[in-house]
């Protein structure tokens, strides 16, 4: 490996400050991957298209695997494996277990990313414009588009009853 | 059911289904295994309910060909008819060894006790035994073929409730092979063209040697790979190669989205399989059509991956295949090894439609892993997974019918041509695994194959369960065409289903006939007319709908495999310049239900899927290649088109479980394509119904009509 061309970038990953030593260019998906051992953004197209490695970057859903590493220095990231530690993500994620909304599962947690980020939002984006996000940003081959959808409704339910 | 299942029959040792492990655990080894389509959550289920275990006293194994018995492949909706039932005889054996010995222990009649969360106890007594407490004492190596047919309980446990054990791990972590990590695992990827006939001659070897983190560059013969440190290194330095290939290219056909080559080619072989005798009644209207359905590409939202580990001459490999024991086989041969020496171990994958790369992958792993003496994962990129996994075939359906003078359909002649739906590993006696043709020592692949009737290939679902009169019937098996062609979700169901409920509808317009009304006219099968009548109703399918003015309605229904499921559905749509699927009521009867949420789980994928294939999806070429080489070239189905799915489960008491996970995707074709035909007053019979066909069909029909 090219030492020259390394250095040693410091973020923030699921609330633990990090510094981790990689070409500037390396996606940061690879890093999170490999480096941190946290699998649960997924390998999907490498090109920012498919949306299986969405990950929250400041809370925003990013598409880890178009984005090189010195991107994400300096800032917050949340994978799936943190994304439990706040309200909206553990509803998002108990709402998908509840409606059963995967088949093989592959591509759900950069939907569940994407999901918690938008309704983390203040004021809360609408579900007409979270729906029209997942047709920008996220794609999923089984078929489980319609359990999605109920989860989405499932999840806007849980923390509009927890905010009343 | 009274006769041995015959995967237990050909695996009839219980040790290798079932094992009682400690402390309050019991492990399935079912061979079948888990593609997403949650097929191991109903097999578990089934062994509970024989087992008398609560579903979380289940765990289910990894397929592995070093203790699963060998069910061939998890495929053709078998999972639950095939796996499950020996599954339940196997479990119910395995339970009435451990009653008898628990009978012994508690001093009771063998038929006063009674088995619950794992304990048995003498009915109406409190002391108990469990299966843990037991093991020890009891030996499951024992044939099924020497013990008596078991009583088995039937059923499922809590078939209304149960949730997908395998979900909460998936939604939290690492769950996938891509996931794995070996000790000393190193990154692979290959080189492939970009033209589905382009042979390498040369690429910049040093150069690509010269990136970050290679450990090396492999080449055997047309075969090129590079392993690396790392995945994203291993990507990079496989770009160079590609940039620097230098390839041999043979023209293709032209494509002319309507499957024109198949004017150009000789089938391998026509079959006519069905030849009526009986004499045609008189003919008072005749009428013909042609449809198509082009090549569809499985497009899984991860890439084909493998890992392969050799140690003193033994190969291990790591796959998301769907048939464990066949690519053992396969790899023993390409490697000149014993099949003894190889194992393959089952590991979860993105979606499975059917025989996508994930074989392939596990040769170049294993290739690459020789090179290196070292553990390799082997990833394709997303460019080769939409160009080199294996396509489902194109097809062109031909059918003219006549009416007798009362509407009623006389006379039926079918020809369908399509190149293999079946060129898996372990069909034929060639290597079908893609590096194989391409080594220094190649191996051929086999010759055209296809799938065997009853369950057909390129000819199933042919078959209408319709009374047509006199019928003839033909399939025209064409080699492999300009794309490499396999096994794909519902094989020829979706083309021929497509072509037969659309012809059927332009039937019953000629015949004056509402489109439900004539199909009843013409099925006698009491579950088929079930599904289609409780479809219509829960549409609240209305006769005298005259469509038009964009807004149609339209029905579809078969027989999956003329063997399997029976299933119906009404969808509705509005056209405009593009076709918005709005609704979709379905009705299913899979028989004996083991799992509702799983099935309604198959039935609505299965309605998503088939719609983005008949509404959006071919897979295309040019005199340069592959047409889709990202997903902006191979556009599917997003949220926001996702109709409202409704679905209503037929479950007729007494009835066997029948496949379910295939029996949507004809149906949900034909139905989009009535209800387009509905709704313009023209028809579209080539897929994908795209905008451009549908203004095309709209600008015919105003120049007809001006």
């Amino acid at each position: 490996m090219d030492e020259a061309n390394e250095s040693a970038v410091a973020l923030t990953v699921n609330g633990r400050a990090v510094s981790v030593t990689a070409g500037a260019d390396t996606p940061l998906l690879a890093v999170l991957r490999q480096d941190l051992h946290l699998k649960g953004s997924r390998i999907g197209c490498s090109e920012g298209y498919c949306g299986a490695c969405t990950v929250l970057l400041d809370g925003n859903p990013v598409q880890s695997c178009a984005m090189p590493l010195e991107a994400a220095a300096g800032r917050a990231v949340t994978t799936i494996e943190g994304v439990a530690s706040t309200a909206a993500g553990e509803a998002v994620r108990q709402a998908f277990i509840a409606e059963q909304a995967a088949q093989c599962g592959y591509c759900t947690n950069g939907i569940i990313m994407t999901v918690t980020g938008l309704m983390s939002r203040q004021p809360a984006t609408s579900r007409a414009d979270i729906i029209a996000v997942l047709d920008e940003r996220n794609l999923c081959r089984c078929g489980s588009h319609a359990r999605v959808l109920r989860a989405l409704d499932r999840a806007m339910a849980t923390l509009a009853g927890g905010r009343a | 059911m009274s006769e041995l299942p015959s995967n237990l029959k050909a695996n009839p040792l219980l040790s290798r289904w079932i094992s009682i492990d400690g402390p309050a655990q019991v492990t399935v080894h079912s061979g079948k295994v888990e593609l997403g389509q949650g097929a191991t959550t109903g097999i578990a289920a089934i062994a509970a309910a024989e087992l008398g275990l609560r579903f979380d006293q289940i765990s289910i194994a990894a397929a592995s060909t070093i203790d699963a018995p060998d069910e061939g492949i998890t495929a053709g909706s078998y999972s639950i008819e095939q796996g499950g039932s020996a599954m339940r005889w196997a479990a119910a054996a395995v339970r009435e060894i451990f009653a008898g010995a628990a009978a012994r222990q508690l001093g009771a009649p063998a038929e006063e006790i009674e088995v619950a969360d794992g304990l048995f106890r003498r009915r109406g007594r409190n002391e108990t035994v469990s299966y843990w407490q037991l093991r020890d004492a009891i030996d499951l190596e024992r044939s099924a073929l020497d013990l008596p047919a078991p009583a088995l309980r039937g059923g499922s446990v809590d078939h209304e409730g149960l949730q997908r054990p395998d979900l909460p791990q998936k939604l939290s972590g690492a769950a996938f092979i891509q996931d794995m990590t070996r000790p000393g695992m190193l990154y692979g990827r290959v080189l492939r063209p970009a033209h589905p006939r382009q042979r390498l001659e040369s690429f910049d070897v040093a150069a690509v040697q010269a990136m970050p983190g290679v450990v090396a560059v492999v080449r055997d013969g047309e075969f090129a790979g590079v392993v690396a440190e790392r995945d994203e290194l291993a990507a990079k330095a496989v770009a160079v190669a590609a940039r620097t290939a230098v390839w041999r290219t043979e023209t293709l056909p032209a494509d002319d989205g309507r499957n024109g080559w198949i004017d150009g080619v000789v089938p391998k072989s026509s079959t006519t399989f069905i030849a009526d005798e009986t004499a045609p009644g008189p003919i008072a209207r005749r009428h013909a059509a042609r449809y198509t359905r082009p090549y569809l590409a499985h497009a899984s939202i991860g890439p084909s991956c493998a890992v392969a580990e050799w140690t003193d001459g033994r190969l291990k490999v790591w796959s998301h295949t769907q048939g464990i024991y066949p690519l053992k086989r396969q790899l023993a041969r390409v490697f000149g090894l014993d099949a003894s020496a190889v194992d393959v171990t089952h590991a979860h994958g993105s979606g499975c439609y059917g025989h996508n790369g994930a074989d392939d992958v596990a040769l170049d792993a294993a290739l690459l892993a020789r090179a290196v003496c070292a553990p390799v994962m082997c990833l394709w990129s997303r460019a080769d997974e939409l160009s080199w996994s294996p396509f489902g075939a194109a097809m062109r359906m031909q059918i003219s019918a006549g009416l007798d003078p009362s509407g009623r359909i006389a006379e039926w002649s079918y020809d369908v041509w399509s190149p293999p739906h079946l060129a898996r590993p372990g069909i034929g006696d060639g290597i079908n695994l893609l590096a194989a043709r391409s080594l220094q020592s190649p191996h051929a692949s086999s010759a055209d194959t296809d799938a065997a009737r009853p369950q057909g290939g390129g000819d199933r679902n042919s078959v209408p369960l319709y009374t047509l009169g006199r019928r003839t019937l033909t399939h025209h098996l064409l080699h492999q065409g300009p794309l490499r062609s396999s096994a794909m979700r519902t094989l020829g169901g979706h083309g021929n289903i497509f072509a037969i409920e659309s012809f059927m509808d332009e039937l019953a317009l000629l015949a004056g006939r509402d489109p439900v009304a004539f199909r009843l006219d013409h099925l006698d099968d009491q579950r088929g007319r079930a599904v289609i009548e409780a479809a219509s109703a829960a549409a609240s399918w209305d006769a005298s709908d005259p469509g038009g003015e964009g807004r149609g309605r339209g029905i579809g229904f078969a027989r999956y495999k003329n063997l399997a499921a029976y299933f119906a559905c009404v969808a509705t749509v509005e056209v405009s310049d593009k076709v918005r699927l709005l609704t979709v009521h379905a009705a299913i009867d899979a028989g004996e239900v083991i799992h509702r949420d799983g099935l309604i789980n198959q039935v609505e994928g299965g309605i998503v899927q088939a719609a983005s294939w008949t509404l959006k999806e071919a897979a295309r070429w040019t005199p340069d290649g592959f047409a889709a080489r990202s997903w902006a070239d191979y556009p599917i189905l997003s949220f926001s088109e996702t109709p409202v799915i409704e679905t209503i489960v037929l479950a007729p008491a007494g009835e066997r479980p029948l496949g379910a996970g295939e029996c949507a995707a004809g149906p949900v074709a034909a139905a989009i394509a009535n209800a387009v035909a509905h709704a313009l007053g023209v028809r579209v019979r080539d897929m994908p119904l795209t905008p451009d066909r549908i203004a095309a069909a709209i600008h015919a029909l105003s120049e007809e009509t001006t």
